[in-house]
């Protein structure tokens, strides 16, 4: 059934469907309608909603909910998410499941607090300090922004770790027409295949950590942010902590087929490759079927999972396609651009970047003045 | 005949010396070597526990023997 | 010794407590010698025994220092959270899960300092939490610094002339932020420190002892006492019963229950009544 739904509450729909029992958050535009929309739905389904004191609080209190067994995330913008790193590294070292929701906004600091902005990729990324699994999705219109939520929160649960949903202010507000897929569901906690006194909670199962019992039931297991053994305990021992720190830092790459995704739009005998994600995305597929229909030969490409970025399948179109240039249009200063380049290192194919930050989306005629001009 | 005992685990006393401080009946001793606690005086036990309440270090364990009066 | 003349079995431990919650692998513990910690956690697992609760049904929360590392030693359901965010992590788990009884064990830099603001929207809101905070008045894992209930004038490596700020008063702060249970108390008498903290975990709401207790390698070296039987007779002699932390006698610090208001409604169980409607 089609519906007119905004963006962030989309996103809020989507994570009940998903099975979403715990919100925590802090007001921040332009993401506080996930938090409206779910202060009303989740009473509604047995879940709790809290507005806490500040961002730190409000994913730890994630943190705790979702150890305790309910599917649990928060949402927030720039300035909260900068403040949510800390945790963001907490939740990724103890390996407990949580999904941030970041609808960017233009930065740095307050920056522009109702604009659009999407220079928040590295830091999804690599914000948090030291070396630390995470996957980053991204979202270009309400309906996809109802699904990156899903796939967030389900793969947080599957591979204990967090997951970053980035949108961003016009995906956030716009309002579109939407037929809802099925929803994708978070697995439910089960029990531990061995006893309490065999469980160890950081242990791997054909490479994956263990799953997380449900709490009360018999195991009790030690939880910390510090280097730890198999058994959660903290450790300086060097072959252990290398142990440990090598199986979070290859936990995204081990998944990397079934994370990444990504769509391609007219990619056959383009000679320019338009790369955008986000809200731009969208901008960038309008722009590349305008140039179609006048006869340009332009192709484009969405990656909607950010991290792991898609380096193997971008390689492997551009060795195809053969594009005599690649165009990145962003609201910022060339993150995408700078990833995009590491994954075709070895290319001898130009990256030019379409990059302004003034609170507005990129103008059609700037992207279409690099593919055919830049 | 004593009613009570207490033992103290060498492993895990780090010789603050609370024990000697709280006993009303000068139970323990510090040794010389190390400084660790020693129920030297065990006998004198009156099984107050306080020791056993204030040994920051789970050292202390204060028994009572079968059908006696706490 | 138990007197090996006499049947092994005719001696029991007065207390079994140290087998069910302790995790004794992991002793002895990493604190000095002396420090107060050790009696504190002593005097929580005692009152588990006593309290009669399993293991897995209590969650024990940690943030950082000294303090933080108690949830190692707990056979419990244990986290050892980041630094000042142990409450906001307990809050999440009491909302999800109220039947399990939370407790949190805070230092003084953790609980009031850099979780400052988690520890009053905690007591606001009242959840169902226990907020152990062990005070020793100074930062004991970094090496000795200031802390927010440092004395004014008194010592640390980072006061050396003295400290210039006031300090903060643990128990003041959770009254006038709405906790419903307050208390202070100390380690020169562990016993009670223990009925206090068996309040508190009986307490359904956010419940806030507070225990002054001894880090003699810094606080008490740096203020003339490095011995912590000097540290425990300190607390002796300055100290009184009182039945507000506002009471005042020589300048001494107020000890005793403070506030116990058994009306005011829990949180995690309140917001259910939304599920109801």
């Amino acid at each position: 059934m089609n519906r007119i739904v905004m963006g962030d509450v989309a996103c809020a729909m989507g994570a009940i469907d998903a099975g979403l029992r715990f919100y925590a958050g802090y007001p921040i535009t332009p993401s506080s309608e996930i938090a409206e929309t779910l202060s009303e739905m989740l009473p509604k389904h047995q879940g709790i909603y809290l507005q806490m004191e500040d961002e730190i609080g409000s994913i730890m209190a994630v943190i705790g909910a979702s150890y305790a067994g309910f599917p649990a995330m928060t949402a927030t913008s720039g300035p909260g998410f900068s403040l949510m790193q800390e945790a963001i590294g907490y939740a990724a070292m103890a390996e407990i499941p949580i999904t941030i929701v970041n609808v960017m906004r233009a930065g740095p600091s307050t920056g522009l607090a109702t604009q659009i902005g999407e220079g928040d990729l590295m830091q999804a990324i690599w914000g948090t300090h030291g070396d630390h699994p995470v996957a980053v999705f991204s979202p270009g219109n309400v309906r996809e922004f109802y699904i990156y939520t899903q796939k967030a929160l389900y793969w947080a649960e599957k591979l204990r770790m967090p997951t970053i949903v980035l949108a961003d202010e016009v995906v956030g507000h716009m309002r579109q027409n939407v037929d809802f897929p099925e929803p994708i569901v978070i697995p439910e906690r089960t029990l531990p295949n061995v006893p309490p006194e065999k469980y160890l909670p950081y242990a791997t199962e054909n490479g994956d950590v263990m799953p997380l019992p449900p709490l009360g039931k018999g195991y009790t297991w030690h939880v910390t942010g510090s280097a730890h053994t198999e058994n959660g305990f903290p450790t300086i021992r060097p072959d252990k902590v290398k142990e440990l720190l090598d199986r979070l830092n290859t936990k995204v790459q081990r998944h990397r087929n079934e994370l990444i995704e990504y769509e391609t739009f007219m990619l056959e005998d383009a000679e320019t490759l338009v790369i955008s994600f986000a809200s731009m995305g969208r901008v960038s597929k309008g722009v590349v079927s305008e140039l179609r229909e006048q006869g340009y030969k332009v192709g484009l490409i969405r990656p909607f999972t950010m991290w792991p970025f898609f380096k193997d399948e971008l390689s492997n179109i551009v060795s195809n396609v053969h594009p005599k240039k690649i165009v990145v249009p962003e609201i910022n200063y060339g993150q995408l651009r700078l990833l995009v380049e590491w994954a075709l290192k070895g290319f001898d194919i130009p990256v030019i970047g379409v990059n302004l930050v003034n609170g507005d989306l990129i103008p059609p005629e700037m992207i279409e003045e690099a593919i055919l001009h830049g | 005949m004593n009613k009570f005992d207490v033992s103290v685990d060498t492993r895990l006393c780090k010789a603050c010396g609370l024990c000697v401080l709280v006993c009303p009946k000068k139970v323990f001793e510090l040794r010389d070597e190390d400084g660790k606690s020693v129920p030297v005086n065990a006998l004198a036990c009156i099984g107050c526990t306080q020791c056993y309440q204030i040994c920051p270090d789970f050292a202390i364990t204060v028994y009572k023997k079968e059908g006696a009066l706490a | 010794m138990v007197n090996e003349n006499d049947a092994e079995a005719s001696f029991v431990p007065m207390s079994s407590a140290p087998d069910k919650w302790l995790r004794k692998e992991h002793l002895p513990h990493i604190w000095c010698p002396g420090c107060g910690i050790g009696t504190i956690l002593r005097q929580v697992i005692e009152q588990f025994t006593k309290l009669g609760w399993k293991n897995d049904d209590v969650v024990f929360v940690t943030g950082i220092g000294c303090t933080g590392r108690a949830s190692g030693y707990v056979n419990a359901q244990t986290l050892h959270t980041i630094h000042g965010r142990a409450l906001p992590t307990a809050t999440g788990i009491k909302m999800a899960r109220p039947d399990m009884h939370v407790v949190a064990m805070l230092g003084d830099g953790d609980g009031v300092g850099i979780g400052g603001n988690h520890f009053i929207h905690a007591a606001k809101r009242n959840i169902g939490v226990t907020a152990i905070v062990v005070n020793n008045r100074i930062y004991g894992m970094t090496g000795g610094q200031v802390s927010p209930t440092t004395p004014q004038g008194s010592k640390s490596t980072t006061t050396p002339y003295g400290n210039v700020e006031p300090s903060m008063d643990v128990c003041k702060l959770a009254l006038g932020a709405g906790a419903t249970f307050v208390a202070r108390v100390h380690t020169a008498n562990p016993v009670y420190v223990g009925q206090i903290i068996g309040r508190a975990l009986q307490h359904d709401g956010f419940a806030v002892v507070e225990v002054l207790s001894q880090c003699p390698t810094y606080f008490g070296r740096f203020n003339g006492m490095p011995d912590p039987v000097q540290m425990l007779q300190w607390f002796k002699e300055n100290t009184f019963m009182a039945k507000s932390p506002e009471d005042e006698k020589e300048g001494k610090i107020p000890i005793g229950v403070f506030k116990d208001d058994k009306t005011t409604p829990e949180l995690s169980k309140s917001y259910r009544n939304l599920w109801e409607a």
